[in-house]
């Protein structure tokens, strides 16, 4: 483990500021003089800001739909969660069927007699990020939803019971009984989320090729296509200082906020 | 009589009587058909692509130039599937695939069953940390890790095989193996251990005879989880081979120049796995990522 693990960062690290004559910042330079490099850490941290919230509404409307217990809920759970096993290639390529320029939803505007719309051309920047936005809600919110189910499970009945005979309508007891005892789910979801978030790259590249770049996409085409693993050890680098501080951010921030409840 | 009948099941269906404010029952019916409309537009968005990614792997290359397309199974063919396993480095990487997820799973097994039992049963320590250094492995970028392995495996002559690949994966996948474990480990009641070992067996005899068949289904979970990753990681696998690569590593770096029927091909060929998995998790599940993370 500890080989696995340690002996990687450690060489990571000298990789990245490594250089034909000892250590030198120059893979950094190299790596933010890349035209692709601004954008694609704006498009991660665009990706990332619309579709977290997004992912956390819709995860808790679903977890509160099975909850309420429809008939077929058992059916509903197993389509709900089956994205949670699907990788972002994969996405990418099942959301490649419908978006692409004779795929499903033009066929089915052509049928409406609409005019069908290139989706992914790279000068439709709009539809370009909607399409990668939907695959990743689409593959990413399931692991919200289990997690979240899994923190209702845990939530005795009674506290809601109680609220509701005291006459607390259903966003009362949603936003002061519901929510509060979910926060420990909701901030793993929320770490977990949005570090795996950073790594999303496959979906965009399955989706519009080098069109929308992401950062570990960025990491992934200096390794492959320019076969430099110093600039992507500096990617790689950035890739993991920023997830590190988000997590710490995050505990910090929640933990603050919990503290201050009390 | 019949009168009688309709009237008592009626009651059960809380009829109200004469006089009685109607209108919270109406609401409670609106209620739960709003609900079902929403479950039932949730499953279209979570159902419909992939019932669209397996018609498109299903359809002749004809159908598929057809525009529009057709939303309807009209002619069924496993012709695109076929060109697709045909195409050079597929089956290689599909056995590769499958290779590296059996080793993967053998390996984060052998060292992660044994670790998920100590976690369960000696009360050790620094529990928080430990969860919270799993928590950080399961968080660490790949790409991280990927990179400079690389270079150590092309130093030591492992690149570009099965097994760099597997050591990446079972890497990844033990923390989670371990919690997973661990807890299907504390699921079973110290007390029949006790018993087991009054009646005369060994701590191991125990542990082989009482404790592991009672964990048997969480492990079988546990090793599930641990193919899946395998099978659905990429990034490392594609960055530490070259022409071992597995499946998804081959569709990734032929993704720009391959047609797209090659593309629905391999990305119905990559979820196919994900169908049956949740099928056979989906009562784990709450319990794999709820409480074993937190």
């Amino acid at each position: 483990m500890t080989l696995l693990f340690g002996w990687p960062m450690v060489s990571g690290v000298l990789q990245a500021f490594g250089g034909p004559e000892g250590l030198t910042t120059a893979n950094f330079t190299r790596m933010s003089q890349d035209p692709y490099f601004w954008s694609s850490v704006g498009n991660t941290l665009l990706l990332i800001v619309v579709m977290i919230p997004i992912q956390f509404v819709l995860a808790l409307a679903m977890a509160l739909l099975i909850r309420a217990k429809p008939r077929g809920a058992s059916a509903y759970f197993y389509i709900w969660a089956i994205p949670l096993a699907v990788s972002d290639l994969a996405a990418g390529l099942v959301w490649l069927t419908v978006f692409t320029d004779r795929g499903y939803l033009n066929s089915l505007l052509a049928s409406l007699g609409l005019e069908p719309v290139s989706w992914l051309a790279y000068d439709n920047y709009p539809s370009m990020f909607g399409a990668v936005l939907i695959a990743e809600v689409w593959r990413a919110t399931s692991l919200v939803f289990v997690i979240v189910v899994a923190g209702l499970q845990s939530i005795p009945k009674d506290y809601e019971e109680a609220a509701g005979v005291f006459g607390a309508s259903f966003w009362n007891r949603l936003r002061h009984v519901t929510l509060p005892l979910l926060r420990p789910s909701l901030q793993t979801a929320l770490i977990l989320r949005t570090i795996l978030a950073f790594q999303t790259f496959a979906v965009a590249l399955a989706l519009t090729g080098q069109n929308f770049p992401l950062v570990v996409g960025e990491t992934y085409r200096w390794y492959t296509g320019l076969q430099d693993p110093n600039v992507a050890s500096a990617l790689a680098l950035v890739v993991m200082a920023v997830s590190m501080v988000t997590a710490v951010g995050y505990l910090k921030l929640l933990r603050d906020q919990t503290e201050a409840a009390r | 009589m019949s009168h009688a009948t309709t009237a008592r099941t009626d009651a059960g269906t809380n009829r109200p009587e004469p006089g009685v404010d109607r209108r919270p029952l109406a609401r409670r019916r609106r209620n739960r058909v709003l609900l079902q409309v929403a479950c039932i537009l949730i499953t279209l968005f979570m159902a419909l692509p992939i019932y669209l990614i397996a018609l498109a792997a299903m359809s002749s290359r004809q159908s598929l130039q057809k525009f529009p397309l057709s939303f309807i199974p009209d002619n069924f063919s496993t012709e695109t599937m076929q060109t697709f396993l045909q195409s050079t480095g597929i089956l290689g990487g599909l056995i590769n695939s499958v290779q590296v997820g059996v080793f993967t799973l053998v390996l984060s097994l052998l060292i992660g069953v044994p670790a998920g039992y100590a976690v369960a049963r000696f009360a050790f320590r620094g529990r928080e940390p430990y969860q919270l250094f799993l928590l950080f492995t399961r968080a660490l970028p790949i790409v991280v890790l990927s990179v400079p392995l690389a270079q150590l495996f092309l130093q030591t002559g492992l690149y570009d095989s099965v097994l760099a690949v597997v050591l990446l994966h079972s890497a990844l996948a033990l923390p989670t193996t371990i919690l997973i474990t661990a807890s299907v480990f504390l699921g079973v009641p110290r007390d029949v251990e006790e018993a087991a070992r009054i009646f005369g067996c060994s701590p191991v005899q125990a542990f082989l005879k009482v404790v592991l068949p009672m964990a048997i289904p969480g492990i079988a979970a546990a090793s599930i989880f641990t193919f899946v990753m395998s099978w659905n990681e990429v990034l490392g696998a594609s960055i530490l081979t070259l022409n071992q690569r597995t499946l998804p590593a081959q569709v990734l770096s032929s993704l720009a120049e391959s047609p797209l029927a090659y593309r629905f091909a391999g990305g119905f060929l990559l979820v196919v796995p994900a169908l049956v998995f949740i099928f056979f998790m989906r009562r784990y599940l709450t319990n794999m990522w709820g409480s074993t993370i937190r």
